[in-house]
């Protein structure tokens, strides 16, 4: 990375949910010490199973959740800023959520649901406000006839073009999304890939994409990092996870994914039982139940993140 | 009728439709279906293509106010229009269905154990032993580790992966001739849906229960059904073997759809292929083919609706254009 600081500084990033009924009361670290950056312009991919803590890590960045560590977004320390100061790092980081439908406003119609951030951020700009939610949905690739729509008039991927609208019309310089094509229809899903792809050239947007389907986010994305059960197993660009993925847990990621073949079965080492994820796994490494490569040492020490080829990887028995 | 090559399920031009008059509209659009002894049927399309509809309309599960013609034959015996009770002794014994979502196809009061045998106790009047104890084989055979205790377990002590599983099971308590699949891996991580896939392919290997597996994931499917129909605004447009169709797909939707696939053992594209447009608005369907406003082959022809055609080899289609594979791959090529 050149010697420009990161846009996004993530370090050591907990996040704890808690039950705090007193006979009832736990707490889980959905998100277990991450650090990763992000570099102006860049494009990174955050992929994992469900449970493994990339939603948590999007809604802390963005302070929607509580969480501990660091984060510094254009060198300002986000999780220590509260009122105005934090409203006015928040215009330059937008996030696009899973369910197109559920994160629009019911009563809306898109006009004002695009206009919305406007509204918030640059209420000085009005007489220019029907333009510029003129040009962002045109951008998106949505005609006028759908401007006095509601929500539930809109299709699965209108309604995730009104979400990328919206979040795009103040030019931010992260946009965070999460699974944002996972609730469309196939067909839907590689226009919105290609549109967001069109968007980052253009507005020289940084990415996170957090998704689990392997083959989009290696279109998207120049970087990968792996979560698992909260922590980052590896981290690695595009060209070296998906070419010589380090960790057990990547390959079996990329394993599992489907070749629409009939000749060819993908090729899964099924584990013979599933066992419910053992909340906080003390001690030892977190995969080490699923993993086919699993040694006695696995179970006493957690593996450190070190250098193995061209990936950042959390296993003892990478690279052997 | 009762000759050797009488499927076990035969249905004839099935519609299922909500409303009346202007605004009626149809889920499911006569559609013809055949499902033999130990076979696995794919059923393949978007959301509104009806595929889910025709899965409850053979069950009689829809919602009320559908309504429902054509005929839908179980062994020689006409489902549609039977009295209930006789309906209650087909379901869940002789025709079983898996639901999409694992969370709400289960209910969070009853232990698994209870859920698991309520079918198998009414349906083969099994005593509450008997039904335990068959339930806990069968979490076995869906690979659930110390099932006898899992039976004690609440459906949301168990992992999404674990549920779907369990409702897996839930379907092969009575021993069922066909099994309806319903979307059973979509809501499940990319890891485990391989698991559970290749569990009901094993499961079918060993039982020969004849399937029909429900899905938008052309790649989940490919490694299941030995035919394929593909459904679009509530019509089948498409039906061949699973190798004719994923080798050389005919019908411009069907050939889009598998270019569409994100493929990580191919190079990477420039662009990911897609279909322009959305999936039809079944209150608003276009006159003629369904297809049309997004087909690069479209035509002044397909403003009329193509019929299904029977073509020599066994395949189908309902499209005007019947060209190569090659060129319905050319047209999408030049979008």
């Amino acid at each position: 990375m050149s010697a420009a600081p990161p846009l996004l500084e993530v370090q050591d990033l907990r996040v704890r949910y808690r039950g705090a009924r007193a006979p009832m009361s736990w707490a889980a670290d959905a998100v277990g010490g991450v650090s990763f950056n992000i570099g102006a312009g860049e494009s990174v991919g955050l992929v994992g199973e469900s449970g493994s803590g990339k939603s948590s890590i999007a809604r802390s960045l963005l302070r929607l959740i509580p969480a501990t560590g660091s984060v510094l977004f254009q060198q300002r320390e986000l999780l220590q800023l509260h009122g105005t100061p934090l409203r006015a790092a928040r215009e330059h980081m937008q996030i696009v959520f899973q369910d197109p439908l559920g994160a629009l406003d019911p009563r809306m119609n898109v006009a004002e649901l695009v206009a919305e951030p406007l509204w918030e951020f640059r209420p000085e700009l009005e007489a220019q406000h029907q333009e510029l939610v003129a040009t962002i949905l045109a951008r998106v690739g949505l005609g006028r006839e759908l401007l006095y729509r509601y929500a539930h008039q809109l299709s699965g991927g209108q309604a995730q073009r009104v979400g990328l609208a919206r979040a795009l019309i103040l030019n931010p310089r992260l946009l965070i999304c999460d699974e944002p094509v996972a609730a469309l229809d196939v067909s839907i899903r590689s226009q919105i890939a290609n549109l967001l792809c069109d968007m980052r050239a253009e507005l020289g947007l940084a990415l996170l994409f957090i998704a689990h389907d392997l083959p989009t986010v290696r279109f998207l994305c120049d970087r990968v990092l792996v979560l698992f059960r909260g922590q980052l197993v590896e981290q690695a660009s595009r060209d070296a996870l998906y070419g010589a993925p380090q960790h057990p847990y990547t390959r079996a990621l990329l394993a599992a994914n489907p070749v629409p073949d009939p000749a060819r079965r993908p090729a899964v080492a099924v584990p013979a039982a599933v066992p419910s994820a053992p909340q906080g796994a003390a001690g030892g490494c977190a995969y080490r139940d699923r993993c086919p490569l699993a040694v006695a040492r696995c179970a006493q020490e957690a593996p450190a993140i070190r250098q193995v080829g061209a990936s950042l990887v959390s296993c003892h028995r990478a690279g052997e | 009728m009762a000759d050797a090559h009488q499927p076990l399920l035969q249905v004839r031009s099935l519609s299922v439709s909500y409303g009346r008059g202007g605004r009626a509209l149809r889920a499911v659009d006569a559609v013809d279906l055949d499902l033999q002894e130990r076979e696995c049927l794919g059923l393949v399309g978007e959301s509104g293509s009806g595929k889910s509809q025709l899965l409850l309309a053979l069950l009689g599960l829809t919602a009320a106010g559908a309504r429902i013609s054509g005929s839908i034959c179980y062994r020689g015996e006409e489902l549609l229009g039977a009295p209930r009770a006789r309906l209650e002794t087909i379901r869940g014994r002789r025709i079983a269905i898996v639901f999409q979502d694992p969370m709400s196809a289960l209910n969070p009061y009853l232990t698994i154990g209870t859920q698991l045998t309520e079918g198998a106790r009414r349906q083969l009047q099994l005593g509450r032993r008997p039904a335990l104890s068959r339930a806990a084989e069968l979490l076995a055979l869906v690979q659930i580790d110390a099932p006898a205790e899992r039976l004690r377990c609440y459906p949301h002590e168990l992992s999404g992966g674990m549920r779907q599983r369990v409702l897996i099971a839930m379907a092969l308590m009575c021993d069922p001739e066909i099994l309806l699949l319903d979307e059973p891996t979509t809501a499940l991580d990319v890891t485990v849906q391989a698991q559970v896939l290749e569990l009901l392919r094993a499961l079918r290997e060993r039982t020969g229960v004849a399937t029909i597996f429900v899905t938008h994931d052309l790649g989940a499917l490919a490694s299941m059904a030995g035919r394929v129909a593909v459904m679009y605004g509530g019509r089948m447009i498409e039906m061949a073997t699973a190798a004719e169709l994923y080798a050389s797909p005919l019908h411009p939707y069907t050939a889009g759809l598998l270019r569409s696939l994100p493929r990580l053992d191919l190079p990477l594209p420039a662009r990911l292929p897609s279909i322009p447009g959305q999936p039809p608005d079944l209150a608003e369907l276009p006159p003629g083919c369904a297809f049309a406003p997004r087909c690069p082959l479209a035509h002044e022809r397909c403003t009329t609706s193509p019929e299904l055609r029977a073509l020599p080899g066994g395949r189908r289609l309902a499209c005007h254009f019947v060209g190569s594979p090659a060129q319905v791959d050319a047209a999408w090529l030049r979008t």
